[in-house]
């Protein structure tokens, strides 16, 4: 015990789930190996478009060890992998979807397709096997650059011949084009946010096994929402019965978006176990996850900011290009719209927008959330704008966010949300203060008598979270709700296990919601289990993904316990022979109102698995309760970072030299775990900023920055420590444990104050991301140092 | 073909016939079962497969099980005492709250053993430097600087 028995909502307790993982006793999905088992290889293709002529097996399937070969030949009765999210172009015609085969039909749309799948009884002969797989290629021209795809020489589908998946807007065109005619000054920008590869440590594996004997599945797969797996893969793609199909997300090695989605993996491998009737294993190797991970980012943007003398923001305009990649995968078509033209209106009274977003096909990986998910990218253009139109009018950059913040609310914003609370004022002071941007000019004359560039810049964001309202996601295109669901489920001796729908995979769960209950029922956080990513178990669960899982998750827990609450207070009242609505529930204690009288909560728990003094004439035995909660609102985090860079002008090298966050999270659970989360995010976000960057070659189509030693992860000596501090700040509304979610956070807020810094030192109006130091040596040589 | 391999692994000796193109961890994970050391990569960037190997922060992704004949092999799950007590370097890792998901940990708690062993007096910059064979995707590293320093504290005074 860590902590005090009572009141563990607001405590660092440690984690309970610390112990396995410290000792070697997690269970991730390649841990887990089956009686029978087999493996699987995959081949994919070395081109990244090219038509598949022919592919010849016999020699693969005439290897040691090899159980089956499948191709798309195989599979071409089956399903293509659905996308969850439907959108509408301005002309009103729904988005090109292209058939997303789970083993390459007719082509080969990127590097690393999957071509075939061979199965044997060792990895190392399914890989040997993979091998001698002969593929008929014919190469075509590939589409590589989001910003050329539309109309290029190279077609990736028929079925969208100018490479265009939709043309999507959002806001009033003509009113914000009068406001910008309207304008003293214009401040436009034109750039591109990054494409990310997300390199989860665990990589993507799956351990799929028919079981003859009552004709279902039982599949471990690294997954972040096991529910929506399971709906997809039995109901969209495979036409198996969904409760025949047991999916176990077990320890999950990290997931950052890149493990919401389905994939073809995982689906080959269940539909190919009943056809061996053997259980088949695979797991990525790490340049199988930079070739197939879903990525992230990768827009092509010019946005546009009008304002009045005053630095008053009066409109904003932004066109911006997504890469979709070479398939729609599962949530990818909402991420550069709905998460992120949304969002632009940012912590600011900008009374027009508006915002126009054109999807491409291309012959790379598909592209789908990777933490932050369209917000990140939405915030990166409000805040250079921001930063650069102060820079254009010669108002401090703080000053000028003050002038436009919001500052009453609810606010409904011109592009769709309604933000239920914030302080926006409070959390910039304090980030002004814990950066000590007072003290500024005086570092940066010090720098200077070094030789060396500081710069500061700010970035304060702001996010919705909370996934989501599920009438709202309906309207916006969503197929599918965005509730959550949770069970609490008491034994005889008082003892808790809660069975929720999120999943946890690095965030804690097992801690913070065992704090919550602990909390509500007054009981030992020891006595609760928290019980996680089985289908099996679990009535449903919608997942984890875009900082939902306390807001949503949460929340259906704590609508269970208060039934449990209900209905202990009904059998209390029948033991203390008082009435019902006397009943009072206090520190694991129910009590006759105004009385000594009480029974503990474990003595309830009893009484209703022994009911023999018992109202079995108006109650049913047993203390067992779930809830579903859909939210009537996104929730709004939001906070003020402040990043402080010394550039070296003869290296181009940039150090962080501080770095300053301020977040409003509305209520906190557990204070370490939260501060963990920003270190996380904010450490994913200066990887994008400074060195992270997914590349293809523009004329082949490979991946260039296929492995660690050519993608740059930040490593410890990369990074400062952060300056973290979470602000009492404004509760949700509209949940009853007034909390927002932080899990993504920092990687949403610190690009934008990143690149602003590294613009203040150079003096330079841009400098594109990732800030390397060859990149911002040719911004210092382009501005003639 | 087989090659006859002998070591200890977390005290205990190990004899088994292997293929000779077994690595380490291959051996670790599939011949003892000791799936707390991980595989995060093939060109043996990430560290989570780390052990050490005579003392010493090993890649075992990197080295055939034949190469380490005749070596003490400690992985993580001969870290704790036979009571199931925390070594002081995984009981600070818990402390500072300096593991998330939990796969980087295994390797990232033998490296900052072996690290705080050669150097017990470490600056946070140092440590930074020492840690750099070892991705973590879920931390952005800060808690681990501290519990590496909380961590060496707490191995001298057991020392």
């Amino acid at each position: 015990m860590n902590a005090p028995a009572a009141g563990f909502i607001g405590q660092s307790v440690k984690r309970k789930e610390d112990y396995r993982f410290l000792t070697g006793n997690g269970q991730y999905t390649d841990d887990v190996v089956l009686p029978g088992q087999t493996y699987a290889s995959f081949v994919r293709s070395p081109y990244a478009h090219a038509r598949i002529r022919g592919i010849d097996t016999s020699a693969a399937r005439a290897a040691t060890g090899v159980v089956a070969v499948f191709t798309g030949a195989d599979l071409a009765a089956v399903g293509g992998l659905p996308c969850g999210w439907l959108i509408t172009s301005t002309d009103g015609t729904p988005m090109k979807e292209p058939k997303h085969a789970l083993l390459a039909e007719d082509k080969a749309r990127h590097v690393g397709d999957q071509v075939a799948v061979v199965i044997a009884d060792t990895p190392a002969n399914a890989k040997a096997a993979a091998a001698l797989v002969e593929v008929d290629y014919e190469e075509l021209t590939p589409v590589v650059d989001p910003a050329t795809a539309k109309g290029a020489a190279g077609v990736v589908h028929d079925m969208a011949p100018d490479n265009v998946c939709y043309t999507w807007a959002i806001g009033d065109k003509a009113a914000t084009d009068a406001q910008f005619a309207a304008a003293h000054h214009v401040t436009r920008l034109e750039f591109r946010n990054n494409r990310l590869i997300p390199n989860a440590i665990e990589p993507r594996a799956a351990n799929a096994a028919y079981n003859r004997s009552d004709d279902s599945w039982t599949v471990y797969v690294a997954n972040q929402n096991p529910h929506v797996e399971r709906l997809l893969m039995a109901a969209f793609v495979l036409g198996i019965p969904e409760h025949k199909l047991k999916i176990i997300a077990p320890d999950v090695g990290g997931g950052f978006g890149s493990k919401i989605f389905l994939y073809a993996e995982e689906t080959v491998l269940v539909w190919a176990s009943k056809k061996i009737n053997r259980p088949i294993k695979w797991t990525a190797e790490r340049s199988e996850s930079f070739l197939t991970d879903a990525h992230g980012r990768d827009h092509v943007t010019v946005a546009e900011l009008a304002m009045d003398k005053n630095g008053t923001f009066l409109g904003m305009r932004v066109d911006t290009t997504a890469n979709l990649g070479a398939y729609l995968s599962t949530f990818a078509s909402s991420v550069p719209t709905i998460l992120y033209a949304t969002l632009l209106a940012g912590q600011y009274t900008t009374p027009k927008i508006h915002c126009q977003v054109t999807g491409v096909f291309t012959n790379t990986a598909p592209v789908d959330a990777y933490r932050g998910a369209g917000r990140p990218e939405a915030t990166y253009v409000v805040e250079r704008l921001v930063e650069t139109a102060a820079k254009e009018m010669g108002i401090d950059p703080a000053e000028i966010r003050r002038r436009n913040f919001i500052r009453s609310f609810p606010y409904p914003t011109p592009v769709g949300l309604t933000y239920d609370v914030g302080d926006y004022e409070a959390h910039l002071a304090r980030a002004q203060a814990l950066a000590d941007v007072a003290g500024f000019a005086q570092r940066k004359a010090a720098s200077a008598a070094k030789g060396l560039l500081r710069g500061i810049g700010y970035s304060c964001y702001i996010e919705a979270c909370g996934l989501a309202p599920s009438n709202i996601a309906g309207a916006l295109g969503a197929r599918a709700g965005l509730f959550e669901a949770g069970e609490v489920r008491v034994h005889p001796t008082g003892k808790v296990t809660v069975f929720t729908g999120s999943h946890s995979h690095g965030q804690g769960h097992e801690t913070t919601f065992a704090q919550v209950v602990a909390d509500k029922l007054g009981i030992p956080i020891d006595d609760i289990d928290i019980v996680h990513g089985d289908t099996g178990k679990i009535l449903f669960g919608m997942g984890t993904y875009g900082s939902r899982s306390l807001a949503v998750g949460g929340t259906a827990i704590v609508k269970a316990v208060d039934k449990i609450v209900a209905k202990g207070k009904k059998i209390a009242a029948h033991l203390l022979e008082a009435a019902d609505t006397d009943i009072e529930f206090e520190n694991g204690v129910f009590k006759v109102s105004g009385t000594d009288r009480n029974v503990p909560f474990a003595s309830v728990a009893l009484t209703a698995y022994v009911p023999h003094n018992y109202p079995l004439d108006k109650l049913e035995p047993g203390l067992n309760e779930n809830a579903f909660y859909d939210p009537t609102n996104f929730t709004y985090p939001s906070g003020s970072y402040v990043c402080e860079v010394e550039v070296d002008p003869e290296t181009g090298v940039v150090r962080v030299d501080r770095f300053t966050a301020v977040d409003d999270f509305g209520n906190i659970i557990n204070p370490m775990i939260v501060e963990g989360q920003v270190h996380g995010g904010l450490a994913q976000g200066l990887g994008q900023a400074l060195l992270e960057h997914g590349v293809y070659d523009s004329d082949s189509g490979q991946l260039l920055s296929g492995s660690y030693m050519d993608y740059a992860m930040p490593r410890a000596d990369d990074l400062p420590s952060f300056t973290v501090e979470t602000m009492k700040g404004t509760p949700c509304s509209h949940n009853p444990l007034g909390v927002k979610g932080c899990g993504e956070a920092g990687a949403i807020g610190s690009p934008a104050a990143l690149i602003n810094a590294v613009c203040d030192a150079l003096g330079v109006k841009d400098v594109p991301m990732p800030a390397t130091p060859h990149t911002v040596w040719k911004a210092l040589q382009q501005r003639g140092a | 073909m087989t090659v006859n391999v002998s070591m200890r692994v977390n005290g205990r000796a190990v004899n088994a016939a292997v293929e000779p193109s077994t690595l380490l961890v291959e051996f670790l994970r599939t011949g003892l079962q000791l799936t707390g050391t991980h595989v995060g990569c093939d060109t043996a960037q990430c560290g989570a497969c780390t052990v050490l190997v005579d003392g010493r922060a090993v890649k075992s992704c990197n080295v055939l099980a034949a190469q380490v004949e005749g070596a003490e092999i400690t992985t993580i799950e001969g870290l704790a005492a036979e009571d199931g007590t925390l070594h002081p370097m995984q009981a600070a890792f818990k402390e500072c709250h300096g593991l998330q998901c939990g796969f980087c940990t295994p390797g990232m708690v033998m490296t900052s053993i072996d690290l705080v062993q050669h150097h017990p007096h470490g600056t946070e910059r140092e440590i930074r430097a020492g840690l750099e064979g070892n991705f973590c995707r879920c931390t952005g590293y800060q808690n681990i600087v501290r519990a590496v320093q909380q961590g060496a504290q707490a191995m001298k005074q057991g020392a």
